[in-house]
Parts: structure tokens; C-alpha cells; sequence
């Protein structure tokens, strides 16, 4: 391959947009304008200036896709002197990340999600309609002003079909319309391309997403649609922060014993014992008094990215303090001075009360130097990924922040050895982290009452698809799937339920023959599938459940970091094996094409380095088991 | 500390070893006119002006004094002549260097603090030290600096002149230097000179030869009038080409041996097509860190090429000397004995340890990590190193109003020297060779970028494209030696030699730029 060095140069408008993020440059070495006196005989640089900043890529390139829609070669050049990192690493980081276009891209741009929730509401027919009022998917549209794209899940499940209006400039804005119809997209679209798309933000339907609001029962979600979730006050009058004051009186090992005895189990999808990880930093604190360039770090993974999945997004729209809260704990128990909550790039409304919730908390205390006045010091920064799911990986995700390609790292050294910056690192998924002030405000023993013996608590589900009443259900583990679906209004669509997906795309499917089986780590387990993200998918008989496969493993086709073989083989071979068997084109019988999709899930299941490559058959081949598809 | 080094193209194997210790941690110092590919990873980039040195390493050394951060029980213990390098730099103050490097004073101090209080600290340097007219002054001027600090003769300290060619360094030790016999025994040393007449049977030339730049001289005298060049092109290589030129074509006997065709062998009467070592041939190569190493034959040579061995004890046979077949590893062994350093490396252990790094006396001995390890032995091994003080001297060719630019020359990525070796392999970021020029000097003299400019030397005078180069300030130019057939940018050097070296002073010539019209 040839290599091309461009002397493209970045414009007004992109070094502006540059600037804002990383303040102006401080010699002509690094991009700022050239002092031919201070800059002709000596610059300051290397690798440990190069170091500390460069887990400012990823935000300054948020920076210039927000304020220009795309990102340039001249930008690119010039964003690689700001930060002092070759072009070739600039560009790979860029190109890395599905929401950054390479390439010229209107202002305005709708992305429709065309993914297995909304298609069972008629994702492709809005397509079909868009393409023919505006033209083709990526085509400029509306005088060059606007375009239309198609795009992966938006987290918006309970509201399909789903889609999310972007526009670049100086105010950039991002609306989200769902559930999304041709004429109210193109209206949107019509208002943003000729710039009076309306500033109000948008508003979590609480409703509509969350049925169960205002019951009595609810602990998790008790707070979400009770008030101006930004507003720290309304938190506190509702009960936030208790368990920070009581947390703060029991110290950090007295909070680690709740902990344990609480028997949490994380709910990103690996169920690991929450617990355990703390208790690892736990024991390395006395480490970070000796060594002043140790550090620990508390991440919050709020990249909420499995298909299918939402119940993170609508706690951190409806009740950003309780993850706040749950991390400002962590970092007692760990000796974290510093907190990253990684959001995944589509949640625009979360990321807005995030920042406002972080922003109260340091004003009022609740975050900073010293917390409540009792000497504990911690800050939370909010980091936003940009369109991948690979980043939900913990070690993908220490990778984006540091500025890196999101690939996985291999394990060990696991994160609470060498996480983030290589320092012992927790990473804990949104819902795990609001049920700590919960366990801290009952108890771990009460917390651990609820539920069975082996998964405690209660757990938040995703319920969508065919169904009656989608949105977020929060319920006590051991509640068997039929009940959840009972609670949900019952199966939609037809009302004939032909399979549920359970935990995402990474997940498994069920037949309705299994719908009594308790949602609990251990009895999904029984049957082979998992709780994962806690989607609840419901598919009726209208659907062809071959086409959901190939949606499936496009999916991943697409998502694969690209790192390791056996994923980024494995992928694209099983996408051509389904597009071969549903087109009837099968090399050899279709016995034998079967037989070659197992193969290759076994592979990845054995050799690939993360969790992507080891889950991305599992549904595939879970559909496999219960039903005679091909 | 890469001083006078652009090792990211020049060295680019071990700039990607120097770049794994940046990685873990390591602080990178670049010493350079240019702010190159290399002080782009810096973590200090001193941009000094051409050929001041000298005055930057002494006034570094009276700082790391001044601030208390010399090495005294180094000093104490193992060199000598310190208390006259003390009261010679002491008029190098930070204010002077300044005006003389233009490097800013602060960032002088700050480079001499980190290089003092380094727990450990490597000197590297490459031709910009020494392809000066006083090359040998600004090595001193830098082993000053190692010595006064005991930056040397321990693991990880050093200093260390970054070789071109994998075996540069094992051509000096073999004696390949007018004044010295194999391990740098003087030639003028009669119990020296006596062993190895004895081991020859024959008489050694009591008196020094002539290096390059003297053959050259020779030449315009009728004082050489023979010249046999081995895997060297001074047609293209040295400093004012013409008159190099005028000399190799006024010589009654030219003979040529090389690998390749080259500029000189064009001018030869007899070109002998010779093996080519890496792979052609058996022997040995020593590297910069002094590891000789085994060289094997993995393929012939082409039809009617032969090994350079072949050649001279052929020639030598004509000449009347019959010293019977070549046989690589009994020439060896016929060296051990004569060359101490080598002494213990037998072609078996060479072959078992994977090379080894001289001094090896016996073969119970493993050989050296670093060489001047002694220094630290107490008490004292052999001699002290010494402090000896050079006084800044700026380059001949002097700027003026007629020739108010300089213009610096070096080497790019993709070449190497005159480009024999190189030139005929695809590079993707070979560019046509272009006059480097700063932004500012192109709206200066109002050029574009590839615009046709006459650049003139007192010497001579050529045509090149013009290249912005953001690493390049206002009054600073820079050519690459490796496109003689594109850019003959020796018509413009100056063949100012070091007289101890035999170097010409490559890096700094004075020019001028015009607009150039075509036709």
C-alpha cells in the first residue's frame, strides 16, 4: 500500500472547533500559529506531554463532527499537531468510530434505526418511504442541507421505530424522534435543514417508557418521572444521597462488608460479583499513599449499545444522581479519585442530564475535593462514545478513553490490576452501580432477601418488540417470563408469540414452550440462555425469524473491532452462510452449511479475545437449537 | 540525547528501539538545526544554528558545574584535566551560548539539569557533529560533558556516534585508518609496528598515510597519481564535486572495485564487479556497539563476480606476493594474536554466543557490555579519561550579503549516502530531491512550492525545486546528499576538512537562492 501524506490544512471554522476542546495551542509546533522568533530554536514535546493528552482525541473529534458533520483530512492533520500523535493514529481513531464520517456529510442528518426491535415496527417501511421522498440512504438531500442514514439500535426500543436528527454547527443539536413517522421525520428534517429546529430538549416520556411509574413497588425506578431529574435538590427530598451520608459513617470497609453481603451481581451481562472487584482495588490502596503516580479509577459503562437494550438510558435521563451517587461510593470503597462515566454516543438526552447532575453535584458538594466535608475526594468527567458497540467492553473501553482504537486488550492483566491509564481500574454497568445506594440504605442482608439465593435483588428489563405496554419493567428476580410479559400488557403484534430474545443480540432466543422459566442467572442458564442486558424481546408469528438472524449477524459483521481472526472472519463467514441459505444458494446441502455456522461459532466461542466474538453466535445458534429454520 | 542525529530516518532500526524506551518512559533530547522527523518525538528540541556545538556543550557544562550537578567523585577518581576544562568554559555562560546557538538560555539549563541528574543518559551523535571542519572538537566537546557527569562506562550510560553502515565501525578496528594498525595500534609505534612485521615477514611503512581528504589534495600536487577505491564513490560523495571530479579524472590510474556501477567506477580505467558482503561473502562485521559478528555466504555470486578476498590475494600474487588461497577464518586467526581486543573470538565462539563485543582477550573471556567500564574500577584501570577543552569556532564558509543563507545537507528515509545502494529500490515516500526552504524565506523570495531556484555556493551553483519544510526556520536550507544525477548538491559544498578527521565540513555552506528561468 502506498502512503499518502496530505498537506490538507484544517479550516477557520474546524481549528475553531479544535481549539474549543483543547484551548489554544501553545506554539507553532503544535499547530497554533508560527512565532518565527519562539518557535525557531527550541519546541517542547515528546511523549509524556503526549501522554497526558491524548485521551483528549476522542472528545476533540466529537468536537469537529459536531460542529462540522464531518471530519476533514485538514482537520484530521491538524487535530494529530494539536495533540502531537502521527496522522496514521489520528486517522485510525477516526475511522474507528461509526458516528465520525471520513467523508463530506450535510449538516442535518436523520438516523433512522433499521435495527430487530424496530423492524418489528416497521423500520423498513419507513425506509422504503424516506428513500422515496428523499432519496437514496447517504445521499444529500433537501438542497445539500440534509441527509438519511440508516443505523443501528438507538436504545429507543420501547418507542419504535426510532430515529435521531443530528445537526452540526456552532449550537449543535440533536433531537430524537420516536416513535418516528415519515411525515413527522421529514418535518423535523425540513426545520433543521432551514434552521429553526427548536432548541427544547427532549423529554423522557415517562410513561411511555417506564408503565410501572409511580407504583409503590418500585425501588431502582422509585425516583424516574418524580420531578426535574437535574434538580440535585428534588434527588435529595426523594431520598438521594442518604446512602452516601450513611456510606461515609461506615467507611470504606463497612461499606464493602454491605456490599458483599447484598451478593450483587453486576448487570452489564456477566453477572460477576461486584464485590469482588471492589475488594481487589480495596485491598491496593495503601499502594496509592506510597506511589503519588498510582491512581485508581471508578468507571460507570453507560455504553448501553446491545441491541434491544434502554434501562440504562432512561435511569440516566430519569435519575442521574443514583448513578452519581452509586460511583461517589465505589470510589470510597476503592480509593478512586477520579470517575469516568463512558455513555454511549447516541444518548444525547442522558448525556445533558448527566452533565447538568454533575455540574449540581460539585456545586453542592456531593462531588469534588472534599465530599460532605469529610475528606473524600472525587470527580466524575463524562466521556462520549462514538457509535461502537465493541466499546462496552471494558478493556475496549479504557482503550477509547485513553484515545485508542476501542479494541480489546487481552486478559490478564485484568482491569483491577491494570485498567484505565494501567492503573486498577472498576467498571461497573449503570444498573449495577444505582443498586449500591439501595443495598447501602437497606442493608445487604435485607437487599439480598429479595430474589432467590444465587441472583438477589431486583432487575431491570427491557420489554419490547410485540408486546403490549413496552418500556422498562423493574422486578424482583425469580419472576418467571410469562409473568413479566402478563405485567407488560401481554404479547402484541398478531398476540401469537413466536420467540422472545433474551439479552440482546449477544443473547439467546426462547420458544414460548420455556416462557415459565424464572428470569434468574441460574434458571436462564438451565435453558441455555442468559440474562445479559435484560432484554426482553418479543417476536409474534408475523415475523420471519431467518431475516432477524441475518439482522443479527450483520450486525456483529459490522461491530467486529476487526482485532482478532476468529471474530472478524468468523463474522462475515456466518453472514454469507444465512445469506446463502435464505437465498436457497447453498454450497453443498444445507446440512452441511448448518453444520458450518456451528463451527465457526465454536471457534470464535474458543479463540477470540472478547466477549464480542465469544457471544456473536450465540443467539444464531440458540435459534438453531429450538427450531428447524433451514 | 540525539545530538547532530535525524536517527528516525537516518537510523530508523534503532530510532524504532530508541522509540520503545520513549514509550516506557524515557526523556528524548534532539539536538539539531533542523527540527526533524526525530525532534518531533523529542521532549526538547534544542534548534541550534549550524556549527555552534561547541558552545551549547560548554556552556552545558558550566551550568551542570554552577548548579552543583557534576559527578566529583567521578571526576576525582577517574579523568584528568579537569580543573583547566572548569576555568576554560566558564566564559561559555548561558547568555553567550544563547547568542551564539540562539537556542533560548532557559531551555539550555533545563537540557543540562536533565542531563545531569539523569540516573542514566546516552550521547548519540551522527554526522552533524562530525562533518564539520572541527568534527573532532565537537566529539570532545560532547565526552566533556559524558565524563563530567559519569555518564559513561555504565549500563544504560553512554556515549556513542551512531554508525551508517553495519560494519564502520569493524573497518576502523581492522586498521582501515591512515595512522593505525588493526585494534588502534599506532603505526608510528616501533614495538607496535615491529609485531606485526614480524608475524608478515615483511616491512611496515613507518610513517602514517594520508587520509581521504589528503589523497585528494595528493592528487593536485602529482603526489598521488594511483588511486584503487573499494565500496566508495567520491564522485558523488565529496565536498566540492568539481574539483573532486577535476582530481579523479586527472589520475593516470584509476581502479574501481564495487558491487555496483557507480559515478567513480564510470571514471575508471579498471572496474573490478565484486561480491557483495551481507551475503555474497564469509567474514565477519563489527557494529557500533563493537559486536563482531559472523557473516555468511547464503548465495554465489553472479557469474565472473568475485569475493574481495579473491581479489586482492590475487592481486597481491600479481604483485609478487604469494599468500596462497583466501580462507576467511584463517585471516582471522591470523589477526587474534595480533589484535588483542580480538584475541578471544574464535570463529566457534562468534558462532555459539551470537557475536561478541570487544575488548575479548582470551577465550575465557565473554567480551564487554560497555567499554569504558574500567573507568569505574577502583582502583583505576589503565589511563584517565581525559577533559580537553575546544573553543567554539563557527563554520568556514561564512554567511555574508552575497551568500546570506546556510545550507545544511544530511539524508533522507528512503536513501542512503549517494544513493549506490539505494537508488534503485521503489521508496513510497521518495520525493524528487527539492531545496528544503523555510515557509517563511518561500514568501520571502516570493517562491511556490516545486518553483525551479538557482542555488549558488562560492563553489558552484545548481538548479533544484523548492520544498517548504515547516522544520526549517528563515535563513536555513537543507539538500540531501543522495540525488547527484537530480540535485548535485556537492557542487556547493566546501571540502573545509577537519585536519584531524580528514572530514569536510558538509554541513555548512553559505548560498544564495534566485529565481530561475527556464529555458
Amino acid at each position: 500500500m502506498d502512503l499518502h501524506f496530505t498537506n490538507a490544512q484544517a479550516t477557520v471554522e474546524e481549528q475553531s472547533a479544535i481549539d474549543s476542546e483543547l484551548g489554544v495551542a501553545e506554539s507553532g509546533w503544535e499547530g497554533g500559529a508560527r512565532h518565527t522568533e519562539l518557535d525557531s530554536h527550541a519546541s517542547y514535546g515528546g511523549a509524556s506531554k503526549t501522554g497526558a493528552r491524548r485521551h483528549l482525541l476522542l472528545p476533540v473529534l466529537h468536537a469537529i463532527q459536531k460542529r462540522i458533520g464531518w471530519i476533514s483530512p485538514g482537520a484530521l492533520n491538524h487535530v494529530a499537531l494539536r495533540l502531537d500523535i502521527a496522522p496514521a493514529e489520528v486517522h485510525g481513531v477516526a475511522s474507528f468510530y461509526g458516528m465520525f464520517s471520513l467523508t463530506p456529510r450535510p449538516r442535518v442528518v436523520a438516523h433512522v434505526c433499521d435495527d430487530i426491535a424496530c423492524q418489528a415496527f416497521g423500520a423498513e417501511d419507513l425506509c422504503a418511504v424516506l428513500e422515496k421522498k428523499l432519496g437514496p440512504e447517504g445521499a444529500p438531500c433537501m438542497g445539500g442541507r440534509a441527509t438519511w442514514l440508516r443505523s443501528n439500535c438507538l436504545g429507543l426500543c420501547e418507542r419504535a421505530p426510532a430515529s435521531l436528527v443530528t445537526k452540526a454547527g456552532g449550537t449543535a443539536k440533536e433531537r430524537v424522534l420516536a416513535p418516528a413517522t415519515p411525515d413527522r421525520l421529514q418535518s423535523l428534517l425540513d426545520d433543521a435543514a432551514s434552521d429553526v429546529m427548536p432548541t427544547a430538549a427532549d423529554v423522557l416520556n415517562t410513561q411511555l417508557s417506564v408503565p410501572q411509574a409511580g407504583s409503590r413497588q418500585l425501588v431502582l425506578l422509585r425516583r424516574v418521572g418524580r420531578g426535574d431529574s437535574a434538580d440535585i435538590d428534588r434527588y435529595q427530598r426523594l431520598g438521594g444521597y442518604e446512602a452516601l451520608r450513611k456510606a461515609l459513617d461506615l467507611g470504606p470497609e463497612g461499606v464493602l462488608k454491605e456490599i458483599t453481603a447484598s451478593k450483587l451481581l453486576g448487570r452489564g451481562g456477566a453477572a460477576f460479583p461486584t464485590a469482588k472487584k471492589w475488594e481487589a482495588l480495596f485491598l491496593q490502596r495503601d499502594l496509592l499513599k506510597s506511589n503519588p503516580e498510582r491512581k485508581h479509577y471508578v468507571i460507570c459503562n453507560a455504553d448501553e449499545s446491545e441491541p434491544g437494550t434502554f434501562k440504562d438510558r432512561i435511569v440516566m435521563e430519569g435519575d442521574p444522581f443514583a448513578v452519581l451517587e452509586g460511583m461517589t461510593i465505589a470510589a470510597l470503597v476503592t480509593g478512586a479519585e477520579q470517575g469516568y462515566i463512558y455513555l454511549r454516543g447516541e444518548y444525547p438526552f442522558a448525556a445533558e442530564r448527566l452533565t447538568q447532575a454533575i455540574q449540581a453535584a460539585r456545586k453542592d458538594g456531593f462531588l469534588g475535593e472534599n465530599i460532605l466535608g469529610q475528606g473524600l475526594r472525587f470527580d466524575i468527567d463524562l466521556r462520549r462514545g462514538a457509535g461502537a458497540y465493541i466499546c462496552g467492553e471494558e478493556t475496549a473501553l479504557f482503550n477509547s478513553i485513553e484515545g485508542y482504537r476501542g479494541e480489546p486488550r487481552n486478559k490478564p492483566p485484568f482491569p483491577t490490576q491494570a485498567g484505565l491509564f494501567r492503573q486498577p481500574t472498576v467498571v461497573n454497568n449503570v444498573e449495577t452501580l444505582i443498586n449500591v445506594p439501595e443495598i447501602i440504605r437497606q442493608g445487604g442482608a435485607a437487599f439480598a432477601r429479595v430474589g432467590t439465593e444465587n441472583s438477589s435483588g431486583s432487575r431491570l428489563f427491557c420489554v419490547c418488540g410485540h408486546v403490549t405496554s413496552p418500556g422498562v419493567y423493574e422486578v424482583p428476580m425469580g419472576v418467571t417470563l410469562r409473568k413479566l410479559i402478563d405485567m407488560a400488557g401481554g404479547v402484541g403484534g398478531t398476540g401469537r408469540l413466536q420467540a422472545v430474545l433474551l439479552g440482546g443480540a449477544a443473547g439467546a432466543f426462547v420458544s414460548p414452550k420455556e416462557i415459565d422459566t424464572p428470569l434468574t442467572f441460574e434458571g436462564v442458564r438451565a435453558i441455555g440462555a442468559t440474562l445479559g442486558s435484560g432484554v426482553v424481546m418479543l417476536l409474534d408469528d408475523s415475523i420471519d425469524l431467518k431475516q432477524i438472524l441475518l439482522r443479527i449477524a450483520a450486525f456483529f459483521r459490522h461491530e467486529t473491532c476487526g482485532q482478532c481472526v476468529p471474530c472478524r472472519v468468523g463474522v462475515v463467514r456466518q453472514e454469507e452462510i444465512l445469506q446463502r441459505l435464505i437465498a436457497g444458494r447453498s454450497h453443498g446441502s444445507k446440512a452441511e452449511e448448518v453444520v458450518m455456522l456451528r463451527e465457526i461459532g465454536q471457534a470464535m466461542r474458543d479463540a477470540s479475545i472478547c466477549g464480542l466474538g465469544q457471544t456473536a453466535s450465540a443467539a444464531l445458534e440458540s435459534a438453531l437449537n429450538r427450531w428447524n429454520l433451514f | 540525547m540525539l545530538w547532530g542525529s535525524n536517527a528516525r530516518e537516518t537510523h530508523p532500526i534503532f530510532f524504532h528501539h530508541l522509540l520503545k524506551g520513549v514509550r516506557n518512559g524515557a526523556k528524548l533530547f534532539v539536538v539539531d538545526p533542523r527540527r526533524t522527523s526525530s525532534a518531533g518525538w523529542a521532549d526538547v528540541w534544542l534548534g541550534l544554528d549550524v556549527g555552534s556545538d561547541i558552545s551549547l556543550a560548554n556552556a552545558m557544562g558550566r551550568e551542570i558545574m554552577a548548579a552543583g550537578l557534576a559527578n566529583e567523585k567521578f571526576i576525582q577518581h577517574a579523568t584528568s584535566g579537569f580543573e583547566a576544562y572548569k576555568a576554560h568554559v566558564e566564559k561559555y555562560t548561558l547568555e553567550r551560548a544563547e547568542r551564539e546557538t540562539r537556542v533560548p538560555a532557559e531551555t539550555i539549563r533545563k537540557t543540562a539539569h536533565a542531563y545531569a541528574k539523569a540516573s542514566r543518559a546516552q550521547l548519540c551523535w551522527t554526522l552533524g557533529i562530525t562533518e564539520h571542519h572541527n568534527a573532532v572538537d565537537n566529539v570532545v566537546a560532547l565526552i566533556n560533558l559524558a565524563i563530567l557527569t559519569g555518564h559513561v562506562g555504565r549500563y544504560g550510560s553512554g556515549v556513542c556516534p551512531l554508525r551508517g553502515q553495519n560494519n564502520v565501525q569493524g573497518g576502523g578496528d581492522m586498521g582501515a585508518i591512515p595512522d593505525r594498525l588493526p585494534s588502534f595500534q599506532h603505526v608510528e609505534n616501533d614495538e607496535l609496528r615491529a609485531k606485526f612485521e614480524n608475524a608478515w615477514g615483511v616491512k611496515v611503512p613507518p610513517k602514517r598515510g594520508w587520509h581521504l581528504s589528503d589523497m585528494f589534495e595528493a592528487m593536485d600536487h602529482g603526489q598521488l597519481t594511483t588511486l584503487y577505491v573499494l565500496g566508495e564513490n567520491p564522485a558523488d560523495s565529496e565536498a566540492d564535486r568539481h574539483r573532486a571530479l577535476k582530481r579523479l579524472s586527472g589520475l593516470e590510474f584509476l581502479l574501481v572495485q564495487d558491487i555496483f556501477y557507480t559515478k567513480t567506477a564510470e571514471l575508471a580505467d579498471v572496474v573490478l564487479p565484486a561480491a557483495a558482503g551481507a551475503f555474497e561473502s564469509e567474514g565477519t562485521v563489527t557494529s557500533s556497539e563493537r559486536r563482531v559478528q559472523r557473516v555468511r555466504r547464503t548465495v554465489a555470486p553472479p557469474a565472473g563476480v568475485r569475493d574481495d578476498l579473491e581479489i586482492i590475494f590475487d592481486l597481491a600474487r600479481r604483485l609478487g606476493h604469494a599468500w596462497g588461497t583466501p580462507e576467511p577464518e584463517a585471516i582471522w586467526n591470523e589477526l587474534r594474536p595480533l589484535s588483542p581486543m580480538h584475541g578471544g573470538m574464535s570463529y566457534r565462539r562468534l558462532e555459539e554466543l551470537g557475536g561478541i563485543q570487544w575488548p575479548c582477550y582470551d577465550e575465557s573471556h565473554p567480551g564487554e557490555l560497555f567499554l569504558h567500564g574500567r573507568l569505574w574500577s577502583d582502583p583505576l584501570i589503565g589511563p584517565r579519561a581525559p577533559f580537553i577543552v575546544v573553543e567554539f569556532e563557527p563554520p568556514v564558509d561564512q554567511l555574508d550579503e552575497q551568500y546570506p543563507i546556510r545550507l545544511t545537507t544530511g539524508r533522507r528515509l528512503d536513501d542512503y549516502n549517494t544513493g549506490v545502494q539505494t537508488e534503485r529500490y521503489a521508496s513510497p515516500l521518495r520525493c524528487p530531491e527539492a531545496l528544503g526552504l523555510s515557509p517563511e524565506d518561500g514568501q520571502l523570495y516570493k517562491l511556490r512550492e516545486g518553483e525551479k531556484v538557482l542555488v549558488s555556493s562560492r563553489r558552484g551553483s545548481l538548479i533544484a525545486p523548492v520544498h517548504f519544510d515547516r522544520g526549517l526556520r528563515a535563513g536555513l536550507a537543507f539538500l540531501s546528499v543522495h540525488a547527484h544525477e537530480q540535485v548535485a548538491t556537492n557542487d556547493l559544498t566546501i571540502d573545509a576538512v577537519d585536519p584531524k578527521s580528514g572530514t569536510s565540513e558538509f554541513k555548512a555552506t553559505a548560498i544564495r537562492i534566485e529565481k530561475y528561468q527556464e529555458g
